[in-house]
């Protein structure tokens, strides 16, 4: 295959846009056929391209979705004053097609083999790798625990929540709620600070691997706090967002 | 083959007169100042810190954060360009330049890799590092180097993507090959040259 040759160097591709799955308000998750696509990781994302009818040109980095041996898919949220993520969420429908490249990227990686207990932190949409790596560990018959704590700033903000409210055995999904909370909430409240950690996280003596994603100061924060509780730096895998 | 064009998509404006020829393909100017670290933040207590030139498991030179701080220091104010598409412009630092540091072990080294708390490491020609094109940076905007942009002192190497810039650095390995760093490991270009939109491995 003339591909193989090549393997290492990430050509652009089109890709075509099969569905367009409303998650929230501002959230879409877009599944893509890619033509030659050479498989992908939990945890890596992958770069879109778009140009407009007069030439120009923005390209933007998104987390894949999907576990390893799932179709492509990147789950997007809409920022108000972006460039790429309005079009992407607002415009974007099936059947429409964009240049992408990828998979990219090896550090903020999960496979069954890298083991756990498994520490997953997501801030906002910061979750979408976290969910890949959890559809991953399912799909793939793992029994490494995993806990997910997930921060949101209200509940109609949460993405994938029906599906992840399906975990059972061996996976523990838990929520705060940052910004208010519905009546007869029984989940957090508040920021992910050192004492929710301390409540949530697996005690450093059972050598836990943590993933935390989302935006810069919720990483700071959430990755400093582990530290302060005995967790090796070394096993904390951290991945920002931003961009518009 | 032309790329497909994706109606609707109503984008900002091109970068002005004056940005374009600062502004490399790919990138988009950002008025924030965008963080991208793989690990927890390290905290090193200054009296701790050193800054080390080594080779083949030598320490050939070492200055301890007083002695570093007692070096000739410059003001530069330079663009900076992050893989992660963010371009900023006119940031202000003050640091010491590599060729002063470097002038002071004497080695005829082709490569070095930086070397940094939480073990961080990435690879650069020396050619690169010297000629006024780096420095060790421990100043941001006036203020001390933020931890969290890799304080007390970071490289800075405009001219390349940011990554080669290596928070909290320690040190500077030279070597007689080029190898890769960390990212460079994971995928990224062994050189990222943002002017040749060198991102990926191959690119």
């Amino acid at each position: 295959m003339a591909t193989a040759a090549v393997r290492g160097r990430l050509t652009w591709q089109t890709a075509t846009v099969t569905s367009v799955m409303r998650e929230t308000d501002a959230v879409r998750t877009i599944e893509l056929e890619v033509p030659d696509w050479p498989g992908h990781h939990a945890g890596q994302h992958l770069d879109v391209r778009l140009t407009a009818e007069d030439g120009y040109t923005a390209e933007r980095s998104y987390s894949i979705a999907t576990a390893d041996d799932e179709p492509v898919a990147i789950t997007v949220e809409r920022l108000d004053d972006g460039e790429v993520s309005p079009y992407l969420t607002e415009e974007l429908h099936a059947g429409d097609q964009l240049e992408l490249r990828g998979p990219i990227g090896g550090w903020f990686v999960w496979d069954t083999s890298d083991g756990g207990p498994l520490l997953l932190v997501a801030g906002g949409s910061g979750v979408v790798p976290l969910r890949a790596i959890l559809r991953h560990r399912q799909r793939a018959g793992s029994d490494v625990p995993a806990r997910l704590l997930y921060s949101s700033r209200t509940l109609a903000e949460v993405i994938y929540h029906s599906e992840l409210d399906q975990y059972r055995g061996g996976v523990a999904v838990s929520y705060t709620l940052t910004r208010s909370q519905p009546p007869g909430w029984t989940g957090y409240s508040g920021r992910v600070d050192a004492a929710l950690l301390a409540k949530i996280a697996w005690p450093a003596s059972e050598h836990p691997l943590v993933f935390v994603c989302g935006p810069t100061s919720f990483v700071e924060a959430v990755a400093g706090n582990l530290v302060a509780l005995g967790y090796p730096a070394g096993r904390v895998k951290t991945e920002r967002f931003g961009g518009a | 083959m032309s790329p497909p064009v994706s109606r609707g998509f109503r984008h900002f404006r091109r970068p002005t007169a004056g940005e374009q020829d600062r502004v490399p393909p790919g990138q988009y100017v950002a008025q924030g100042f965008p963080v991208l670290s793989a690990g927890p933040t390290p905290h090193t207590p200054l009296p701790e810190w050193t800054f080390s030139i080594r080779q083949a498991g030598e320490t050939l030179k070492s200055w301890t954060w007083d002695e570093f701080q007692a070096l000739p220091a410059q003001d530069v104010t330079v663009d900076i360009h992050c893989v992660t598409r963010w371009t900023k412009l006119d940031t202000m630092w003050r640091g010491v330049p590599v060729d002063t540091l470097l002038g002071q072990a004497e080695h005829d080294a082709p490569y070095v890799m930086a070397f940094s708390d939480g073990g961080y490491t990435t690879n650069l020609p020396v050619q690169d590092v010297t000629n006024s094109q780096a420095w060790v940076a421990f100043g941001y905007d006036g203020q001390p180097l933020a931890a969290e942009h890799g304080g007390p002192a970071r490289l800075l190497v405009p001219h390349l993507y940011f990554w080669k810039s290596a928070k909290w650095v320690r040190g500077l390995e030279l070597l007689d090959h080029n190898q890769p760093g960390f990212w460079e490991s994971y995928g990224y270009h062994i050189y990222g040259d943002p002017w040749r939109q060198q991102r990926y491995a191959g690119d």
